[in-house]
C-alpha cells in the first residue's frame, strides 16, 4: 500500500524522518518496501506569482509573454502557452532550478526568441492531477507574491510503500497505519475520522429497498442516499492524495469512495440512484452462465458461487469486487446511492480467482473485514459528500444485518504474565504490555495473573488467542533485548544423519572423487522429452505427473528420469566448447503412483551420471585419455556399488529405447532391476547434438542400493591364512559372457578379476581368451600345492560346463 | 718372533692408511684384495702359524687375526661411506622437471554448490541436536496449507502462485471433491512439520531439506528452489531459543562475528512470526564499505541481510496433529524455513538465481 506521509500526518506525526520512520515500522512488523517521492522537488523554486501583464508573443500565435511578480523585486518574464493566462491572475510559478514531477530540472530558456525564466504551472505539472486538462491553475488572490507554493498546495509528498501482511487488512487504510505508527513511535493519535457521523438518523430511504438473498455471504449491507449532488472534479488536495496513493482521480463522488476506502480500509460503491431500476437492490447468487459487463468494459460470465447486486432490470455489480457500467455515476448524476457492505472473504477470493479479476476493493474484502467497519466508512463518506459535492442526505441508513456480534466475553482474552515469559524466554512488564495493547486499540483490564484484553473489531479475525496477544506485545516491545539461548535436546536421539543419509553422501562423494561434477537439473520437463527418448506409448515412463497450471509447455510435466537433465546440461556445455563432460545428479524423479487411487506421486531418489568425450585431460607423458563409453559409465557405477558394499550384476537388455541396443544393460541387485547402464542411442543423442562421440550413462534407484548396503560390517579373517594368487587364462566360446566365466570361476576361487580379453587366431575361431587374477583361500589353513592342484582340477570341470578350458 | 709381530703391525698401519685414503668403492675393493685376498701377506701369515714354533703360535696367530678383523671393519665402514656418496652423486645427476604436472592428470569433481551448502547447513543443525528428515515434493493441499493453518483464502493457494498437479480420474473417483485432497508441488518444506509430528511424539527436533516450487520466474525467483525447514517442539522451547539457535547457525555459516536480529512478520503457521536478519558480513553490519565508505551493495546500506522466516509454532498447527500428542497447552516450540539458494547467493556472491540451474561447468567448478 502507498502511504503518503502528508495523509498519515493528519492523524499522527511521529518525530522521525521518513527513513527512520520506515525502519521503526519495519522493526515493529510493517515492512516498508521503498520510500518514494510524489510531486516536485527543490521546493524553494516554487512560489506564488502575480501576472502583471500578458502580451501576445510576436512570433507565435499560441504563446503569451508574461511579466510575473514572483516576490523578489524585479518581475520575471515567463512565456506561457496556456490559453487561460491573463493579467491580474494569481498563479503558481516554478523558477529555474525547480525539479518537476517528471524529475526534469527547469532551466531558463528562450521560446521563439523570447527569454523565459520559469513556468506558470498547471495542476498536472506539480502532481495535483493525472493529466493536463484546463490550462494553468488560478489561485486565491489573497496570496502574496513570493509565498512558497508548498505552503499553499500539496505539491511535494513522501510516500512509503508498505507491504501489508494478509492478516492486517486494517492496515490497508491510512488510519490503521496511523494507529500502528502511534503504537510504534509513541506519537499522539488523533481520533478516527468517523468519530462523528453527521448523517440523519432513520432506517429508511424513500423509494429505496434492499433484499439480501445470501445472508451467509453478506453479513452486512448498508446504503445511504444523497440528492442535489453536483458531479465535478475533486479539490486539488484530494486529487493529490489519491494520486500519491496511486489512484487516478475521476470525479468527486468516485474519488470520495476511493478516498474513504484508502482512509478506512473499507470499500464503498456509489450508484447513480436514478439508474437503479425500481430503486431496489437485491443481493443474490448469480445464475449459471449469467453475464455482466464490469466497469473495466469486460463482459464476464458468472456462476452461482458469485454474488451479484441486481436491481429491477438485472445485475449491476459483482458484489465486493467491481461495479457494473449500467448504474455508474456519470457527469449528469444528481442522486447517489452509497453502498457499504461486508462480504465473506473466502467467497470474494474465489470470485476474483475465477474471474481473473482483482480490484482494490476485492483485495480488502477477501481478507475478511469486520462488519463494524461498514458504518465507519458511511460516516466519513457522509461528511465528504456534503462538503465536496453539495449533496443533501436523503432519508437515513438502510442497514441489513445478517450477523450477530460476538458476546463481549468472547472477545476478551486473558494474557498471563507467566505465559509471556514462557513463550518468549524473557519477561515483559505488565505495564509495558498494557501500554502497547492500549495503543493498538485493545481494551485492557488488570487481572490476577495478567491482563484481560478485549480485542477491537478490526483485529477480531487476526487476534483470537493468547499467543496472538503475545505477538502484539513482543513485536512492539522489540526483540533486541531477547537473550540468545539454545534449548536442550531431550528427544532421545542424537543430532546426526541417518545411515541412509550418510550413504547417499558417500555415493555422491565417490563420483565427485572420480572427477564428476554434480548438477542440479530441473524437476520440470516437457512432454516432448518422452518422444525424444523414444519412450513408446504404454511404457511405465509415460505415466508422468502432469501440472494443471504449468508456466509453459516446456515445464508442464515432472521428469520421470534424470537422463533428460543430464543430456540438457551436457548439450549446454558442449555448445560452449566444453565437450568433455562428466556429470551426475542425485535427485528425485517422479511418476504417477502405480496405485490408481493414490493422489501422491511415486517419487524416488535416483543417482545418474553421464560421461562423454575424454575421460581425463590429456597427459604430457601418456597422451590423450580414451573417449568415455559404456565401460566408463559402468566403471563409475561399480565404484558407487563398491563404496556402498553392494553387489550389482549386469545383463544385456534392450528395454530402454534411448540406449544403444548393443551397448546397454540392466542393472540388477539381488536379481531385482535397479537401473540401467549404456551408451545413449546416437539418434537420441542427436537431439542434443551429442552424437559425435559415445555418451555413457547410468541411472539407478539409489535408495534401493542404500537399503541393500550393510549397516554394520562384521570382521572377516583374511590375514591368518594367506591366499594363493594365480593368473589364469580361460578360453571359452565367444558367446559366453564374461560374467558367466567369472561366476563359474568364483565357485572355486575367492577373488576373481578379469584383466585381459583376447580374441584371435591363437585361441581359435569363435573363441575368446579371458585372463583372470584369482585367489584361492581357505578359512582354516594355508593352502598347499596339492590343494591348489585339486582346486584347479575342479575349475577345469566347471569350465567344461561352459564349453571352456583352462590354459596356463 | 718379534719380527713377525712387527711385520703384522706394519702391515696393519699401512693398510689402515690406504683404506682411509681410498676414494672410490672400486679402489677400496682393490685394497681388500691386496691386503686380505687369498694371495695377500696377512692371510698367508695366518696360514703359516702352524709352522711356527709352538711357543710363538699363540701370539702371532692372535695378532694376525686381530689385524684381519680390524681391517675388515675399516673396509666395511669406509665402503659404506663411499657407496653413499657415490649414490648421492648419481641421483643428483638424475633430475626431472618437478614443475611438470602429475601423471595421469587427475580430474577434480565438485558437488553442486546447492548440495555443498545444504550439507553444510545440515551439519550445523546436526551439531545442534537436530535430525534430518525428508518428505514428498508432490504434496496434498492438506499438508501444504490446511495443516499449516493457512486461511482458505490465503493467496498462496491460488493457481497463479502454486503449481497444482492434474489428478487422473481414478484418483478423483477415490478422493472425491475434498479440496484438501488436491495435489500441489509443495511450496515450502513446511508440510513436513505436520508430517513429522504425526510420526513422532514430542519432543522433536528436525530439519527438512528439499526442493520446493512456486510459480515465479525472474532473476530473484526460479519456479523451483530449495529450502531447509526446522522444527523444535518441547515443553519449554522459547523464542529466545530460536534466536540463539539461529545465531549459532548464522555464525557457523557466515562467520563468528555475525549477529542476528528478529523482525516481526506474519506467517500463518507461526505466532509470533519473525523474519531473521544476519549482520552483513561484507560491511560488518555498518552499511558502509570499510575503505571507501561507499554504501554496501550487499545489504543496500542497511547493515543487515534477511536470511529466513521463522516463529513460534502456531498453537493451531500443534492442535491439528491428529494423534493428539501435541496439546498446545503443554507443548510449544519454534519453526523456521530458509532458502538454500539465498544462503549460497549471499555467501558466494552469486548474482543471479538462474545460474544455479544453468549448470555451466565453469560455474559448477567454482564451488563444492
Ligand atoms: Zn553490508
Amino acid at each position: 500500500m502507498r502511504l503518503p506521509l502528508s495523509w498519515l500526518h493528519d492523524y499522527t506525526v511521529p518525530d522521525l524522518d521518513p527513513r527512520a520512520l520506515a525502519t521503526r515500522l519495519a522493526m515493529t512488523g510493517t515492512e516498508v518496501d521503498r520510500i518514494d517521492h510524489h510531486g516536485v522537488d527543490a521546493l524553494d523554486r516554487f512560489v506564488v506569482g502575480k501576472v502583471l501583464s500578458a502580451e501576445q508573443h510576436p512570433d507565435a500565435d499560441r504563446l503569451r509573454v508574461c511579466m510575473v511578480d514572483v516576490g523578489d523585486g524585479e518581475p520575471s518574464q515567463i512565456v506561457c502557452g496556456a490559453p487561460n493566462v491573463a493579467a491580474g491572475q494569481t498563479v503558481a510559478v516554478s523558477l529555474p532550478g525547480a525539479i518537476m514531477v517528471d524529475g526534469q530540472k527547469l532551466k531558463a530558456s528562450k521560446l521563439r526568441g523570447q527569454p523565459s525564466n520559469g513556468m506558470i504551472l498547471a495542476d498536472a505539472e506539480v502532481g495535483l492531477a493525472a493529466e493536463r486538462a484546463g490550462g494553468i491553475m488560478v489561485l486565491d488572490d489573497a496570496l502574496a507574491a513570493g509565498t512558497p507554493l508548498g505552503d499553499v498546495l500539496p505539491i511535494s509528498d513522501t510516500v512509503l510503500e508498505l507491504e501489508i501482511t494478509p492478516n492486517r487488512p486494517d492496515c490497508l487504510g491510512v488510519y490503521g497505519v496511523a494507529r500502528e505508527a502511534h503504537a510504534a513511535t509513541g506519537a499522539d493519535l488523533a481520533p478516527p475520522p468517523w468519530a462523528t457521523d453527521p448523517h440523519p438518523a432513520g432506517d429508511t430511504i424513500p423509494g429505496v429497498s434492499i433484499t439480501v438473498e445470501v445472508p451467509e455471504l453478506n453479513p452486512r449491507f448498508t446504503v445511504r442516499a444523497y440528492e442535489n449532488v453536483t458531479i465535478g472534479p475533486s479539490p486539488l488536495w484530494l486529487q493529490q492524495r489519491l494520486l500519491a496513493a496511486g489512484q487516478r482521480p475521476r470525479n468527486n463522488v468516485v474519488d470520495i469512495t476511493n478516498y474513504v476506502m484508502f482512509l478506512t480500509g473499507q470499500p464503498l460503491h456509489a450508484f447513480d440512484l436514478d439508474r437503479v431500476a425500481g430503486g431496489s437492490l437485491t443481493i443474490r447468487a448469480a445464475g449459471d452462465g449469467e453475464k455482466l459487463t464490469t466497469l473495466d468494459d469486460i463482459e464476464r460470465t458468472l456462476d452461482p458461487d458469485v454474488v451479484l447486486i441486481a436491481d429491477a432490470d438485472g445485475p449491476t455489480s459483482i458484489a465486493g469486487v467491481m461495479g457494473g457500467q449500467r448504474s455508474e455515476v456519470h457527469d449528469g448524476t444528481t442522486r447517489v446511492l452509497m453502498e457499504v457492505a461486508n462480504w465473506d472473504g473466502p467467497n470474494m477470493n474465489r470470485t476474483m480467482a475465477k474471474l481473473g479479476l482483482r480490484s482494490e476493493a476485492g483485495a480488502r474484502n477477501e481478507k475478511g473485514l469486520a462488519p463494524e467497519q461498514v458504518m465507519e466508512a458511511q460516516a466519513v463518506a457522509s461528511q465528504l459528500m456534503v462538503e465536496l459535492t453539495g449533496a443533501t442526505p436523503l432519508g437515513g441508513t438502510i442497514d441489513v444485518v445478517n450477523w450477530i456480534p460476538p458476546a463481549p466475553e468472547l472477545q476478551t482474552i486473558r494474557l498471563r504474565d507467566a505465559r509471556v515469559v514462557a513463550l518468549l524466554g524473557a519477561p515483559v512488564a505488565r505495564e509495558t504490555s498494557s501500554r502497547i495493547l492500549t495503543a493498538l486499540g485493545f481494551g485492557v483490564a488488570e487481572a490476577d495473573d495478567g491482563l484481560d484484553v478485549t480485542v477491537p473489531a478490526f483485529r477480531r479475525r487476526d487476534v483470537t488467542r493468547e499467543a496472538d496477544l503475545i505477538e502484539e506485545v513482543a513485536r512492539l516491545n522489540g526483540f533486541d533485548t531477547l537473550p540468545s539461548t539454545v534449548q536442550e535436546n531431550r528427544t532421545g536421539f542424537p543430532g546426526r544423519l541417518t545411515p541412509q543419509q550418510r550413504l547417499r553422501r558417500r555415493a555422491e562423494d565417490v563420483l565427485v572423487g572420480r572427477g564428476l561434477h554434480e548438477i542440479a537439473g530441473w524437476s520440470f520437463t516437457q512432454p516432448a522429452l518422452l518422444d525424444r527418448l523414444r519412450i513408446p506409448e504404454g511404457h511405465r515412463m509415460r505415466q508422468v505427473v502432469e501440472l494443471e497450471n504449468p508456466m509453459s509447455e516446456a515445464q508442464s510435466i515432472l521428469r520421470p528420469t534424470i537422463v533428460g537433465s543430464l543430456l540438457d546440461v551436457a548439450s549446454h556445455n558442449a555448445a560452449r566448447g566444453m565437450g568433455d563432460v562428466a556429470i551426475f545428479e542425485s535427485g528425485t524423479v517422479y511418476l504417477q503412483d502405480e496405485d490408481p487411487a493414490q493422489p501422491l506421486a511415486d517419487e524416488h531418489h535416483a543417482l545418474a551420471a553421464l560421461v562423454t568425450g575424454a575421460a581425463a585431460p590429456p597427459s604430457w607423458r601418456g597422451g590423450a585419455a580414451p573417449p568415455a563409453d559404456f565401460f566408463s559409465a559402468k566403471g563409475l557405477l561399480e565404484a558407487v556399488a563398491g563404496a556402498l558394499r553392494v553387489t550389482l550384476s549386469f545383463r544385456p537388455c534392450a528395454d530402454w529405447p534411448f540406449l544403444h541396443p548393443g551397448r546397454s544393460a540392466e542393472v540388477l541387485l539381488d536379481s531385482q532391476r535397479v537401473g540401467f547402464v549404456g551408451e545413449v542411442h546416437p539418434s537420441v543423442a542427436a537431439h542434443w547434438d551429442l552424437e559425435a562421440r559415445p555418451v555413457g550413462i547410468f541411472a539407478v534407484r539409489l535408495q534401493q542400493l542404500i537399503d541393500a548396503a550393510p549397516e554394520v560390517i562384521t570382521y572377516e579373517d583374511l590375514t591368518s591364512y594367506p591366499a594363493v594368487r594365480q593368473d589364469l587364462a580361460v578360453v571359452v566360446p565367444g558367446t559366453v559372457a564374461a560374467a558367466d566365466v567369472v561366476a563359474c570361476v568364483a565357485k572355486v576361487a575367492d577373488e576373481v578379476r578379469v584383466f585381459d580379453v583376447y580374441t584371435g587366431s591363437q585361441v581359435g575361431e569363435g573363441r575368446t581368451s579371458i585372463a583372470l587374477h584369482v585367489a584361492f583361500r581357505a578359512k582354516d589353513r594355508t593352502l598347499g600345492e596339492e590343494d591348489v592342484t585339486r582346486l584347479r582340477a575342479k575349475l577345469v570341470k566347471q569350465l567344461a560346463l561352459l564349453g571352456g578350458e583352462l590354459r596356463g | 718372533m718379534s719380527s713377525t709381530l712387527d711385520r703384522i703391525a706394519a702391515l696393519t698401519d699401512e693398510a689402515s692408511t690406504a683404506i682411509e685414503n681410498a676414494t672410490t668403492t672400486a679402489n677400496l675393493e682393490e685394497l681388500r684384495v691386496g691386503y686380505l685376498g687369498r694371495k695377500a701377506e696377512l692371510p698367508n701369515l695366518l696360514r703359516g702359524v702352524a709352522q711356527l714354533p709352538p711357543e710363538e703360535r699363540g701370539a702371532v696367530g692372535k695378532a694376525a687375526n686381530q689385524a684381519r678383523q680390524r681391517l675388515e671393519a675399516l673396509i666395511e665402514e669406509r665402503g659404506g661411506a663411499l657407496a653413499g656418496a657415490e649414490l648421492d652423486a648419481k641421483l643428483v645427476a638424475d633430475t626431472v622437471d618437478v614443475t611438470l604436472p602429475g601423471v595421469p592428470s587427475q580430474p577434480v569433481g565438485r558437488l553442486h554448490v546447492l548440495t555443498a551448502t545444504r550439507r553444510e547447513i545440515e551439519d550445523v543443525f546436526c551439531g545442534l541436536g537436530f535430525t534430518v528428515v525428508e518428505g514428498p515434493e508432490v504434496e496434498l493441499v492438506h499438508y501444504n496449507f490446511d495443516a499449516l493453518n493457512h486461511d482458505p483464502a490465503h493467496p498462496a493457494r491460488s493457481r497463479t502462485d502454486t503449481f497444482y498437479v492434474r489428478r487422473p480420474q481414478s484418483v478423483l473417483d477415490a478422493v472425491g471433491p475434498d479440496p484438501s485432497r488436491e495435489v500441489v508441488l509443495r511450496t515450502h518444506t513446511s508440510p513436513n512439520q505436520p508430517r513429522a509430528m504425526e510420526r513422532q511424539a514430542p519432543p522433536i527436533q528436525i530439519i527438512v531439506p528439499g526442493r520446493v516450487y512456486r510459480r515465479d520466474s525472474d532473476a530473484t525467483h526460479t519456479p523451483q528452489f530449495h529450502q531447509i525447514e526446522g522444527l523444535a517442539v518441547d515443553e519449554d522451547i522459547t523464542l529466545a531459543d530460536l534466536k540463539g539457535t539461529l545465531l549459532a547457525f548464522a555464525r557457523a555459516i557466515f562467520g563468528d562475528e555475525r549477529d542476528v536480529r528478529l523482525r516481526p512478520h506474519f506467517f500463518p503457521f507461526t505466532e509470533p512470526s519473525v523474519e531473521v536478519d544476519v549482520s552483513c558480513f561484507q560491511c560488518s553490519g555498518t552499511g558502509a564499505l570499510p575503505r571507501t565508505g561507499a554504501r554496501c551493495n550487499l545489504c543496500k546500506g542497511t547493515g543487515w541481510l534477511e536470511i529466513l522466516g521463522s516463529g513460534m509454532v502456531d498453537p493451531n498447527v500443534l492442535g491439528m496433529v491428529p494423534t493428539g500428542e501435541y496439546d498446545p497447552e503443554r507443548w510449544q516450540g519454534y519453526a523456521f524455513g530458509m532458502g538454500i539458494e539465498r544462503i549460497a547467493m549471499l555467501k558466494h556472491g552469486v548474482p543471479d538465481l538462474r545460474l544455479f540451474y544453468e549448470n555451466d561447468l565453469r560455474f559448477l567448478a567454482q564451488f563444492g
